[in-house]
C-alpha cells in the first residue's frame, strides 16, 4: 500500500555562492512496511531527500510517489507522512498530552477521541504506567529528559496514524548508553506497527542494525542500495567500505602480478572469484577489514608482516596497527593477546573476505 | 556573532505563500505609510511653501521655491538652536546617559541584593514614569524659593531653571534616559566570557585593562548601537519644553525651535523647512553610525 | 555581592579597599540623583499645603478628594487608557503579522526597508512631522479623534514593534511550524497554534512597550486633540491652574501620583514576572 517511489528526483539550492545540488536524480524504491535507512556523511542529502518526501521541500525536477499516488505536488499535510525532526520538535507551550494529540486536533476529532488516542499511543511508547513516568502526560517537553522527548516525539508521530514514518536522525541527541536501548526499542516499534518507515543516520552502525535495506549516500548520489549484510559484506565501491564498520576497512593500494596482489612489499592472495577479472599489472586497492585477519608472532606465507606500532583496547579485543613497509595495516585480534609496541608479527588476511577494488569499485 | 550552528531550514516552514503573507503583512505597512512615511514626504512639500496655521495663507498657500530653506539657512537662530541641540546631544546622550549606564551595568553586574534592586527600580522608573510627571518633579526639585535642591545645596535663591536652562535639560535628560543605556549594556555584559574576564585577571589585567581588552571588543557593536539610537531620540527629544517652556532662546533645541515656529507662531511652512533640514541630520547621524557598525563587521569578517 | 574570598582579598589588600570604598560612594551619590526628584511625588500628594518642598507636615487625602470632584482629571485617565489600550492592541496585532510574514517569507531587502522604517520612525515621532501629522489629521477629519491621535501613535511604534517581533520569530526554530505543517495544519492553524504562543514574551514586550510610550506621551495629543473632553492625563496635568495663574499643587502633586501609579504597577509586574531586562530584543 504504502510504497514510496523517487523518480529522476533532483533538488538543487541556489544562494549567493551558487548552487548545490543536494539530491541528484535519486531513483529509490522503498517497499510497503519496509525499515529503510539512508545513511551518508553529514551535508550528503539526506536530510533534503526526508524533507522532499514530507514535502517540504519541492523538487527542482522528478516526482515522488507514496502508494499508488503522485504526491509531488500535494501539501504535506495530504501525504499521510509523519515525521520526527532530528530536534523532536515537542511544542514547547503544550503539554505531553496536548503534543500527541495535536495531530488529532488538526483534523478536528473530538476531545474524547484525542484522548482515547494519546493514552494509546503513550502506552505504546511506554510513556504510562510505570512508577517513574506517574504524571509524565501533564507536564511540557522541558520537563522531560532527552530519551522520554524522544519517545513522547515517536507517540505523537504514532498518533498521527500514518503511512509513512520519516526519522530524521532521531537518536542522535541521546548518549551513548540511552541511544542503544532507544535503538532496540525503535526496531520493536517499527516491527509491531509494520508502518513503512524511512530512517535517516550517519551512523553506520546505527543503519546496520536497524534497517531491512540501507542507502548509502554521497553528494546526492546512492552509492550502494542493499541489505546490511550486503552492505557490510562487499561495499561496492571504496567509498561505502571506507564507511561502513565501526573499525574502518582497510584499502590499501597495489598492482595484480601473477595472480597475487603486490601491497606494501607484501605478495597477497587474490580474494574469492576476482581471479582473472583485472589484467596483469593494473593498479588496485586491496579491502580487507581488520576483524578478519589471522595474526601470528611466525611467519605466515601470503600475509603482512610488520611491527606494531600503537595496539587500542576495545573492550573485548585489541585494534593493531601494524606499520608494513610504511604503510599502515590495522587488525583486530582476540584480548588474549597482549603484544608490546615494536614487536614483529604477521598479519594474514581471510581470502573469502577481501575483496578488490579497481577505479574504486568492486570487482567480482 | 551568537549565532547558532542551525541547519539552513527552508524559507517559509507554514506554507503561508507570497499572497497570504502580503496580506497579513499589509495592515502593518498600511498604517507606517499613512502615519509615517507620507508625512516625512509631506513635510518635503510643505517646505517649500507660504502655509500659515490660520490668517490668508492657511487657505491659499502658495509656492516659494527654495525661499523657506535659503532663509532657515541664513538664520542666525537656526545656528544657535543647531549649536544647543549638539551640545544636548553629546552632553546628555552620548557622554552622560551612554557612560553611566555602562558604569551602573558594569557596577552592579555581580551585585545581588537589595542595593542592586533599588537602583535599578529608580533609574528605570525614571524612564518610564509619564514625561509630564517628570517635567514637574524636576520644577519641583528644582524651584527657586522652595525647592529641594536648593534646601540640600544651600543655594536658596537660585532659579537653576531660569538661569541654567541648558545644564538642566542636560542633567535632566541624563536622569531621564540612562535607563536604555543601562539595560543594553547589561544584556551586553552577560554575553562578555567569565572565562575570558578571568584569563584576563588571572595575567594580572587590572579593571581597565579588562576593560579595554575583553569588554569593549565584545560590546562594540552594542555600544554603537546604543549610541545610535540614544542620540536620535534624544536629537528628537521635546521633553525639555515642559521643564523650560518653549520661548527661552537660551534652551531652544531644534524640536522646539520647530514647535515654536510652526505651531506657536503659526508659520508651518518655515517649520517643515527647519524639520526637513533635521530630518536630513538625522538621516547624516545615523548613517555614520551605519557605516561605524559596517566597519565593524567588515573587520570581523576579515 | 561579591564571594568571600573577595572580601578575604579585600583586607590583604588596601587597594581594594579604596576600590571598594570608591564603589558604594559612587552607589550611594547614584541613588541620591535618581531617587532625590522622586520623593516629591511620595509627600506633597498626601500634605495638606503642599509646596515645592519635600515635607509631609500634615498628612491628608484631601487634595485626592479635591481630584475626584475636577471634571477633567478622572475621565483623562480613562482618556490615557483608551489611547494606550488602543494603540497597543493595534499595534500587537499588525506588529506580530507582519514579523512573522517578514520573518518566514523572503522578500527582497527586507531587511533594508525594516531598518529604514526603523531610522524613519525614531526621527519622525519625535517632532519632525507634527506639522504634517497635523495637516494630515486636519484634512482626514482626525483632529479630536482619538482614533486619529490612536492611528498616529500605532504608525509611530510599529517599525520597531515589527523589528522587536522579527526578531523573536527569526530565533525561533522553523522545524515546530514544520512538524505542524506535516501533520496537516493550515498556515493560520500554525500561526494561531505554534507561533503566537511561541513569542508570547515578545508579545508582552512590545505591550508593555507601547503602553508606557502612549501614556506618557505629551506632544501628539497635545497637537491632535482639542476638546478638553478628549485630553489624556499628560495634557491635563498642565491645565491645574490657580484663579492667580500659578500651578495648583494640590492638584498636581495629586493627580501626578494617581497619574503614575499604573506605570509603577506595570513596572512592578513586568519585573516580578520577566524580569525587567532586554532578552535577544536588540541586535548589535
Ligand atoms: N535551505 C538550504 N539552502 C541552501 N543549501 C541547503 C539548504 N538545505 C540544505 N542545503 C545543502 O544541501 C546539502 C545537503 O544538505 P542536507 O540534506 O541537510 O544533508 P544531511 O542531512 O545529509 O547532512 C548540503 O550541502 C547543504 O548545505
Ligand atoms: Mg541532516
Amino acid at each position: 500500500m504504502a510504497r514510496i517511489r523517487t523518480v529522476d528526483l533532483t533538488k538543487t539550492f541556489t544562494d549567493a555562492s551558487g548552487g548545490v545540488t543536494a539530491l541528484d536524480a535519486l531513483n529509490l524504491t522503498v517497499q510497503d512496511g519496509e525499515f529503510f535507512a539512508l545513511l551518508g556523511p553529514s551535508g550528503c542529502g539526506k536530510t533534503t531527500l526526508l524533507r522532499t518526501l514530507a514535502g517540504l521541500e519541492t523538487p527542482t525536477s522528478g516526482a515522488v510517489h507514496i502508494g499508488d499516488a503522485d504526491v509531488t505536488h500535494t501539501a504535506p499535510g495530504k501525504r499521510g507522512v509523519a515525521m520526527v525532526f532530528q530536534d523532536y520538535a515537542l511544542f514547547p507551550h503544550m503539554t505531553v498530552t496536548e503534543n500527541i494529540a495535536y495531530p488529532l486536533r488538526v483534523r478536528g476529532v473530538s476531545k474524547a477521541e484525542q484522548r482515547q488516542a494519546v493514552l494509546a499511543a503513550a502506552s505504546e511508547l511506554g510513556l504510562t504506567g510505570t512508577d517513574t513516568t506517574v504524571g509524565l502526560l501533564d507536564r511540557r517537553p522541558g520537563a522531560l529528559s532527552g530519551g522520554q522527548q524522544q519517545r513522547v516525539a515517536l507517540a505523537r508521530a504514532t498518533a498521527a496514524n500514518p503511512t509513512v514514518f520519516l526519522f530524521d536522525e532521531p537518536l542522535s541527541n541521546l548518549d551513548a548508553r540511552l541511544r542503544l536501548e532507544a535503538r532496540t526499542f525503535l526496531k520493536r516499534l517499527q516491527r509491531e506497527l509494520a508502518t513503512t518507515t524511512v530512517f535517516v543516520t550517519h551512523d553506520q552502525a546505527e543503519a546496520l542494525a536497524l534497517a531491512d535495506r540501507i542507502a548509502v549516500m554521497q553528494s546526492g548520489r546512492i552509492r550502494q542500495l542493499g541489505t546490511p549484510r550486503e552492505v557490510f559484506r562487499r561495499p561496492a565501491n571504496t567509498f561505502v567500505a571506507s564507511f561502513i564498520g565501526s573499525t574502518p576497512m582497510n584499502l590499501l593500494e597495489g598492482t595484480v602480478r601473477d595472480g597475487r596482489v603486490l601491497v606494501a612489499d607484501s605478495e597477497i592472495a587474490l580474494p574469492d572469484g576476482t581471479a582473472g577479472a583485472v589484467a596483469d599489472g593494473a593498479p588496485v586497492v586491496l579491502g580487507a577489514r581488520p576483524e578478519y585477519f589471522r595474526v601470528s608472532s611466525d611467519p605466515l606465507p601470503g600475509a603482512f608482516g610488520g611491527t606494531v606500532a600503537v595496539a587500542e583496547n576495545l573492550g573485548s579485543s585489541l585494534l593493531l596497527t601494524l606499520d608494513v613497509a610504511g604503510t599502515a595495516v590495522q587488525a583486530v585480534v582476540g584480548e588474549e593477546e597482549e603484544p608490546e609496541p615494536g614487536a614483529r608479527l604477521w598479519a594474514l588476511p581471510r581470502q573469502d573476505r577481501t575483496l578488490l577494488y579497481a577505479d574504486g569499485e568492486l570487482v567480482g | 556573532m551568537a549565532r547558532t550552528a542551525s541547519p539552513r531550514a527552508a524559507e517559509d516552514p507554514a506554507g503561508l505563500g507570497r499572497a497570504r503573507a502580503a496580506g497579513i503583512a499589509a495592515p502593518a505597512l498600511l498604517v507606517v505609510l499613512a502615519f509615517l512615511v507620507f508625512p516625512a514626504l509631506w513635510t518635503l512639500y510643505l517646505g517649500t511653501t507660504n502655509y500659515r496655521l490660520t490668517g490668508f495663507a492657511a487657505r491659499h498657500p502658495h509656492s516659494v521655491g527654495l525661499d523657506n530653506y535659503t532663509n532657515v539657512v541664513k538664520d542666525p537662530a537656526f545656528h544657535h538652536s543647531l549649536w544647543l541641540t549638539f551640545e544636548y546631544v553629546v552632553g546628555s546622550a552620548v557622554l552622560g546617559q551612554a557612560l553611566l549606564g555602562f558604569a551602573i551595568a558594569w557596577l552592579l553586574r555581580e551585585a545581588a541584593g537589595w542595593l542592586k534592586r533599588l537602583i535599578e527600580a529608580l533609574v528605570l522608573l525614571a524612564w518610564i514614569l509619564p514625561s509630564s510627571v517628570v517635567a514637574f518633579l524636576w520644577s519641583a526639585l528644582l524651584d527657586r524659593d522652595q525647592g529641594t535642591f536648593n534646601a540640600l545645596a544651600h543655594t536658596q535663591g537660585t532659579a537653576w531653571v531660569v538661569e541654567h536652562p541648558m545644564a538642566v535639560i542636560i542633567v535632566f535628560n541624563i536622569w531621564r534616559g540612562t535607563a536604555f543605556s543601562m539595560l543594553l549594556y547589561s544584556a551586553a555584559l552577560t554575553g562578555v566570557p567569565p572565562t575570558q574576564l578571568a584569563t584576563a585577571r588571572m595575567f594580572g589585567a587590572n579593571q581597565w585593562q579588562q576593560l579595554r581588552d575583553v569588554v569593549f571588543p565584545h560590546i562594540r557593536g552594542h555600544i554603537l548601537t546604543n549610541l545610535l539610537l540614544i542620540s536620535l531620540w534624544t536629537f528628537n527629544d521635546f521633553t525639555p519644553y515642559q521643564l523650560t517652556g518653549g520661548a527661552d532662546t537660551r534652551s531652544q533645541i531644534l524640536p522646539v525651535y520647530i514647535y515654536q515656529t510652526a505651531l506657536f507662531d503659526g508659520q508651518m511652512g518655515l517649520g517643515a523647512a527647519i524639520a526637513l533640514l533635521m530630518l536630513v541630520i538625522n538621516l547624516v547621524v545615523a548613517l555614520v553610525y551605519l557605516r561605524l557598525l559596517r566597519e565593524r563587521r567588515g573587520e570581523r569578517t576579515a | 555581592m561579591r564571594d568571600t574570598s573577595a572580601a578575604a582579598a579585600a583586607a590583604s589588600d588596601p587597594g581594594a579597599v579604596v576600590r571598594k570604598i570608591g564603589r558604594y560612594t559612587f552607589l550611594s551619590v547614584l541613588l541620591g540623583f535618581f531617587a532625590l526628584p522622586m520623593l516629591w511625588l511620595a509627600s506633597a500628594p498626601f500634605n495638606a499645603h503642599p509646596t515645592l518642598n519635600v515635607s509631609i507636615s500634615s498628612f491628608t487625602l484631601h487634595n485626592f478628594s479635591v481630584l475626584l470632584k475636577d471634571p477633567y482629571a478622572l475621565p483623562s485617565l480613562w482618556n490615557s487608557l483608551l489611547l494606550a489600550g488602543g494603540t497597543a492592541l493595534l499595534t500587537v496585532g499588525f506588529a506580530a503579522a507582519a514579523a512573522y510574514a517578514l520573518s518566514r517569507v523572503r522578500v527582497p531587502g527586507r531587511n533594508g526597508i525594516l531598518y529604514a522604517l526603523l531610522l524613519l520612525s525614531s526621527i519622525v515621532t519625535g517632532t519632525a512631522a507634527m506639522v504634517p501629522l497635523f495637516q494630515l489629521a486636519f484634512k482626514l477629519h482626525l483632529i479630536d479623534s482619538r482614533l486619529g491621535v490612536i492611528l498616529v501613535f500605532t504608525g509611530g511604534l510599529l517599525p520597531a514593534a515589527i523589528f522587536i517581533l522579527k526578531d523573536f520569530t527569526d530565533n525561533t526554530p522553523k522545524s515546530y511550524e514544520e512538524s505542524a505543517r506535516v501533520f496537516g495544519a493550515s498556515p493560520f492553524q500554525i500561526i494561531r497554534h505554534i507561533v503566537l504562543p511561541m513569542i508570547r514574551p515578545g508579545l508582552a514586550t512590545v505591550t508593555v512597550w507601547a503602553v508606557v510610550n502612549v501614556w506618557g506621551n505629551f506632544l501628539i495629543p497635545y497637537i491632535l486633540v482639542r476638546n478638553p473632553d478628549k485630553y489624556p492625563a499628560s495634557v491635563v496635568l498642565y491645565t491645574f491652574y490657580t484663579e492667580g495663574g500659578q500651578p495648583n499643587l494640590d492638584l498636581i502633586s495629586a493627580f501626578s501620583l494617581l497619574y503614575s501609579i499604573p506605570v509603577i504597577v506595570l513596572y512592578l509586574f513586568v519585573s516580578h514576572r520577566y524580569g525587567f531586562r532586554f532578552h535577544g530584543g536588540i541586535k548589535r
